[in-house]
């Protein structure tokens, strides 16, 4: 349904050259479209996920029989180390905010993100920490304190080599990049819905991406501060962690934890938000509960900030201590309880179609199911005793990382790649990397549960035979191959879709929300005229209007087409999203390059201890900055 | 075509304030949550101290930096003053209390340089010492960045870049000034006065 | 398609199935054989009960609604409202108070210290125990002998990173942490040899950081840590003997302390009864004649990083000596 103002064919051409990047490599380094930036976050992840998913397979390959010699203990330290590290910090807070990226403004309405340049600079600090994290390999000396890197393991007297150095460095430096994604997602929900969306009208998609920011903002300077003690510790000789120095061992692990348990939510919830998306639209039905799920995303956002010490339950903090944090995990099992009550109604009201997205979102509800059981089980302080640091564990967190986060991903990537890439998956392939990979991860991690139980800890490099974990530990890595083939099953299905797939119409599924109004792709300026939402689920009951524009007040008239013409978005009020103002579209740029290469230049500094490039690199990003201050208002009409 | 062109009343501008200006809070809120944390940890550390400051080190002194305490938090008034100039359109005025703070700054930032330099005890020594150097020293690297800021601000109004009506980035240096001298409140109160407390 | 769910629910069922009976085995914390690991295990089967309930309970709503469009047309009267309260409010509250109420029991028994216990100070080494029996004077390394049915305090400490101590069978874990004495206290309630690992990753050799606990009559407790206070020991042979000489003379009593000799280092295991230990290495090999010379012999090659130098040039004839010196301290 065609619902907002068309440009005319002369028009669009306009609009066309108004808005392209440059051809070429300089498009590439300049470009600030939220949906190429969003694009290519997708795309980096993705390739963090693969290679930190093959470190994982070559773990698997060690442990299927005992004693095997295929890595050595070092090499196996390191490898669960970066596979841990980079699952968490390179492929999957990344993803997240690259499908927020690219959907949110189409989502909300708006031509792109309120800070397009500090978006283009998230982007590329993302990149080059990733790098760095991963050059580490190149040199030799890969991270290998295991992804929360506990102290004094970490210190320089038991950790004297350059790995630690990568890993602390690392998330400080990739932090950067979380933190301006959030400040960017969240100015731009609040002030660039287009008129008619107030905030119980927003996507749940939106409201989960805007709790993710919240969280870290919120969450990400604790782990900053646990890292950047321990590098002041290892660098420079300081004594935070030190027991000699009057310091505390016990106060990273807090530190650490403060940030690691609402990251964990960080990187569910969206997983949630796309959930909430897709289970309505193949239920042809709206989605039950709408402020139930809301809200239930706001009080797990809350509550997760209160749980950390459920990490330290053997550290022998005090009973009592312990038995409130107990109780708080507890907790927040009601708001998932909520959401999942929410969807199951939604799926009984409506008819469900079985599409590939579908069928993940449904393997997603049977995993995550299993995966908040085990939480519940292991926020059980006496019953977390016997199992915390075994392989119940690593069951658990796979079933809620690698199952209730990346299930609902791929689901994702059936349901939104069709509008990203213009092209249509595969149903069919779709569906079988479904089963692969759905059949494989049970077989995989469904039997982790028990090698807890019988006394695996995690982290051993190896184990002797007759303790009878080896029957399952093989089994668990057979079955890893085979989810390992199921997502490259949807790796192929992408790449053939972009040379063979079937074109893809602008609205695919029949789906409500904005962003299925434009064309697949949609064009650089998203809206020729900005849709005036009249309700929650603009294309199916509640049809958006188009303005009228001939006043010339400047924020109305930025919602046409003239706005499109002029590079300018209109912005609107926090609360009830009335016009309000207008923001100038900066033109593409390589500052935001340039600043991330200066911060690069400054953690190689510090990596190599090598105080030049450290104070080239802070001059090249104060440089930056202080030219960005100098232009701001310039871009502002 | 399904629903009818509308017209829209758009809400007054000056109801709002610049997107830049709200990206700021938010930028503002995450560089606090740093220093609660490292707040959070000198408060955890001393919990597990048998002596505070630990013997050797003497209890931070009080005259002087209560004088440039002053001296930061006074600065916080030039700065109203200019947000109150320019809503006005006095540029002259937004220019001469601009340099006031900016004196007002660099003068405390000196003081801290000092006290770095005439130190008593090490960074390394134990970790009372690295948490007052280093919570010390990320206050100051926030007062050089707001100094660093203040500066392009006074170039772009001398220059005449900054007029009543574009105002965006006084206006988003003004806040994050107010931040930098807020937070030195519980700065001061943890490392300074706190210690003299048991 | 409902066909396939329901295969998958089979499935599961039997995965279940596989789950508890394999849980039965040895090492598993299903099959306690102390008073502490007991009550976890019985807090562990109610959870299994819930847990199944609610997965059954859950699973089948959610295939039921998935499925339940394609066979019936109508409308659904279902209130949103009110299913949500109800299934994910009110009946998780409920279940949660139950959990609730079962924690802070269980807590509160585990962690009451009762005035009787038998108090053993362990230090988590890089990668081995250090065992130290209080009032006793009585040092040894990787295997902890207490009596049956009496109440054992394990004193916690490290001087080097975290590990963590772990006897599935007995009781759940504790850290021992830099700086932080922590303490675990438990009671063995049958006679018999438990296996017991290091849980938190502390370096290289953290899969290999394991130990025994050696469950005994009090009466055979008494006597073992009479006879272990009765030190010295004299060389039980000739080649013993000599073997004698030779760790004198190499760098062995630089870091190993056999009680009664001149061998006072303290970087190693104390080894005044290393020849009654079950494994050599913290678990990494068994404790046999061949495998002492190979350990003396090259000791980073069966543990690669330990923190024990090799003696390859040791002529065979002391390496042999030394092994039949340390076989024999029982
Ligand atoms: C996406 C990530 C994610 C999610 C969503 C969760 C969800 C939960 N987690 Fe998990 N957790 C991790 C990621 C996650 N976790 C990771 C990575 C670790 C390990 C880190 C490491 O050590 O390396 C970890 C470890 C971890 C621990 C520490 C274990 C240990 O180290 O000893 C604990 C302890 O309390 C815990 C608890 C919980 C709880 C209570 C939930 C709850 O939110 C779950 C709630 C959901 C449900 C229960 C299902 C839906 C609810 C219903 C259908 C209602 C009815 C149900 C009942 C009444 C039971 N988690
Ligand atoms: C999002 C998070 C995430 C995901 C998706 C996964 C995915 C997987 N994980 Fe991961 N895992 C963690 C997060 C995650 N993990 C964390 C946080 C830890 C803790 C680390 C620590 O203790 O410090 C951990 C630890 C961990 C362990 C425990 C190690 C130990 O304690 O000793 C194991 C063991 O089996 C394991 C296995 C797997 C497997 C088999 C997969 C599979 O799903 C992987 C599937 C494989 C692929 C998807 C790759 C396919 C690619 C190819 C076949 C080759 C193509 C190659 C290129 C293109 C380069 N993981
Ligand atoms: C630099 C110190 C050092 C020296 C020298 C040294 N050892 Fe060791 N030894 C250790 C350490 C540390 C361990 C514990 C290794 C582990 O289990 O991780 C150990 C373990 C052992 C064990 C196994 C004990 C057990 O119960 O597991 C034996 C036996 C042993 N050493 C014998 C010797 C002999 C014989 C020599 C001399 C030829 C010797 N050591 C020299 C440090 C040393
Ligand atoms: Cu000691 Cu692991
Ligand atoms: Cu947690």
């Amino acid at each position: 349904m065609a619902v907002t103002e068309q440009p005319t064919p002369e028009v669009a051409e306009e609009l066309e050259e108004r808005w392209e990047d440059a051809p070429g490599i300089p498009g590439f380094f300049n470009t600030v479209d939220h949906k190429r930036i969003g694009m290519r976050y997708i795309y980096t992840a993705f390739l963090f996920f693969f290679a930190s998913g093959a470190l994982a397979l070559v773990m698997r390959v060690q442990l299927a029989q005992p004693n095997a010699g295929v890595l050595s203990p070092e090499t196996y330290n390191e490898f669960f180390t970066m596979h841990g590290t980079a699952m968490i910090f390179l492929f999957n807070t990344p993803v997240l905010a690259g499908f927020g990226n690219y959907l949110i403004p189409l989502m909300l309405g708006s031509r792109d993100m309120a800070f397009p340049r500090l978006n283009a600079f998230s982007y590329w600090i993302f990149l080059l920490s990733g790098l760095f994290l991963l050059s580490s390999f190149v040199v030799g000396h890969p991270p290998n304190g295991g992804w929360f890197a506990y102290t004094p393991l970490t210190s320089k007297p038991y950790s004297s080599g350059i790995n630690i150095d990568f890993w602390g460095l690392g998330v400080i430096f990739v932090g950067i990049s979380t933190t301006v994604g959030a400040v960017n997602f969240i100015v731009s929900i609040f002030k660039l819905r287009a008129p008619g969306m107030t905030l119980n009208r927003m996507p749940i998609f939106v409201w989960s991406m805007l709790v993710f920011s919240f969280m870290v903002i919120f969450a990400v300077p604790s782990i900053t501060v646990a890292a950047a003690l321990l590098e002041l510790d290892r660098l420079f000789g300081t004594a935070f962690y030190s027991v000699g120095g009057g310091g505390s061992v016990l106060l990273y692990q807090h530190l650490f934890w403060f940030w690691g348990h609402p990251e964990v939510y960080i990187l569910f919830i969206p997983a949630t938000g796309m959930v909430s998306m897709i289970i309505p639209v193949f239920s042809r039905h709206r989605l039950a509960g709408y402020v139930w799920v809301a809200t239930a995303l706001v009080t797990v956002a809350f509550i997760s900030f209160g749980v950390w010490v459920h990490h330290m339950f053997a550290t022998g903090i005090p009973a009592l201590a312990l038995s409130f944090f107990s109780a708080a995990s507890l907790i927040i099992t009601l708001p998932s309880g909520v959401q999942f009550f929410a969807w199951i109604a939604t799926m009984w009201k409506g008819v469900v179609h079985f599409s590939t997205a579908m069928l993940f979102a449904l393997g997603f509800l049977l995993i995550f199911l299993l995966g908040g059981i085990t939480g519940v089980m292991v926020a059980v302080l006496p019953f977390d005793w016997q199992v915390t640091d075994s392989y119940f564990v690593v069951a658990h967190f796979h079933y809620v990382l690698n199952g209730a986060v990346v299930f609902p991903i791929f689901g994702a990537l059936y349901y939104w790649l069709p509008k990203m890439t213009g092209r249509m998956l595969d149903e069919r392939l779709g569906k079988i990397s479904f089963w692969t990979m759905f059949i494989g991860f049970n077989v995989a991690f469904f039997p982790m549960h028990i090698l807890g139980f019988l006394g695996m800890p995690r982290r051993i490099y190896t184990y002797d035979s007759g303790l009878g974990w080896d029957t399952l530990n093989l089994l668990i890595s057979v079955a890893s191959f085979v989810f390992a083939a199921g997502t490259l099953l949807t790796l192929y299905n992408f790449v053939r879709s972009r040379f063979r797939g079937a074109r893809a119409p602008a609205d695919p599924w029949h789906a409500d929300s904005l962003e299925w109004t434009t064309t697949s792709p949609p064009p650089e300026y998203n809206f020729a005229a900005i849709p005036i939402v009249n309700g929650r689920h603009p294309l199916w009951d509640d049809p958006p209007s188009s303005v009228e524009v001939a006043d010339g007040q400047p924020s109305t008239r930025a919602l046409g087409i003239v706005g499109a013409l002029e590079k300018d978005m209109p912005v609107t009020e926090g609360l009830d999203a009335r016009p309000q103002d207008v923001l100038g579209i900066p033109e593409p740029t390589y500052l935001p390059f340039i600043a991330a290469v200066g911060i690069a230049l400054l953690f190689v500094g510090l990596l190599v201890e090598a105080a030049i490039i450290g104070v080239v690199g802070v001059l090249i990003g104060m440089a930056a900055v202080v030219h960005w201050l100098w232009r701001t208002s310039e871009n502002l009409r | 075509m399904s629903s009818p062109a509308i017209r829209i009343e758009p809400v007054p501008r000056t109801r709002g304030y610049p997107t830049a200006w709200w990206g700021m809070v938010v930028l503002i809120t995450t560089e606090a949550m740093v220093f609660i944390s490292l707040l959070a940890s000198y408060f955890f550390v001393r919990a597990g101290a048998s002596k505070w400051p630990p013997p050797g080190i003497p209890l931070p002194e009080l005259h002087r930096s209560v004088v440039f305490t002053v001296v930061l938090l006074g600065s916080s008034i030039p700065i109203f003053w200019m947000e109150y100039a320019l809503v006005r359109g006095h540029m002259r005025q937004v220019a001469v209390s601009l340099a006031i703070a900016f004196l007002m700054g660099l003068a405390f930032l000196g003081n801290t340089v000092y006290d770095y330099l005439n130190q008593e005890f090490g960074l390394r020594e134990n970790a009372y010492a690295s948490l007052f150097w280093v919570i010390l020293g990320l206050h100051a690297i926030h007062v050089l960045v707001g100094l660093l800021m203040s500066a392009t601000v006074q170039v772009k109004v001398w220059t005449g870049r900054v007029t009543p009506e574009h105002h965006v980035t006084p206006e988003v240096f003004a806040l994050y000034w107010h931040f930098v001298d807020g937070v030195w409140v519980f700065v001061f109160a943890t490392l300074f006065l706190s210690p003299h407390l048991r | 398609m409902s066909a396939r769910h329901r295969r998958r629910l089979v499935a599961l069922a039997i995965a279940v199935g596989i789950a508890t009976a394999g849980c039965g085995g040895a090492h598993s914390i299903v099959n306690p054989k102390g008073s502490e690991a007991d009550r976890v295990a019985g807090v562990w089967w109610l959870m299994f009960g819930l847990a199944a309930a609610v997965y059954v309970v859950v699973a089948g709503c959610i295939l039921y609604a998935a499925t339940r469009g394609r066979r019936r047309r109508g409308p659904s009267r279902l209130h949103d409202n009110w299913f949500i309260w109800i299934g994910g409010v009110i009946v998780p509250f409920l279940i949660l108070v139950v959990l609730a109420v079962v924690t802070v029991d269980a807590t509160s028994a585990l962690r009451t210290s009762s005035p009787g216990a038998v108090r053993i100070d362990v230090v988590g080494k890089l990668w081995w125990w250090e065992v130290r029996y209080p009032g006793h004077g009585v040092v040894t390394a990787n295997e902890i002998h207490i009596p049956r049915g009496t109440p054992i305090n394990v004193h916690l400490t490290s001087d080097n990173v975290i590990h963590s101590f772990w006897v599935p069978q007995l009781a759940g874990k504790m850290d021992t942490i830099p700086g932080q004495p922590n303490n675990l206290q438990f009671t063995a309630d049958k006679v018999g040899r438990y296996a017991g690992r290091c849980a938190e990753f502390c370096g290289l050799q953290h899969a290999h950081m394991g130990f025994d606990v050696i469950v005994e009559t009090p009466a055979d407790y008494g006597r073992w840590l009479a006879r272990r206070e009765r030190v010295p020991l004299e060389p039980a042979s000739e080649e013993a003997a000599s073997g004698q000489l030779v760790f004198q003379r190499e760098a062995c009593a630089g870091c190993h302390t056999i009680g009664g000799t001149d061998a006072q280092g303290t970087v190693g295991p104390d080894l005044t009864d290393v020849g009654s230990r079950r494994l050599l290495g913290a678990g990494a090999i068994e404790n046999t004649p061949q495998n002492m010379r190979a350990w003396i012999r090259d000791a980073g090659a069966i543990k690669p990083g330990v923190q024990m130098p090799s003696f390859q040039s040791l002529p065979d004839r002391d390496v042999a000596a030394l092994a039949a010196y340390l076989e024999s301290l029982k």
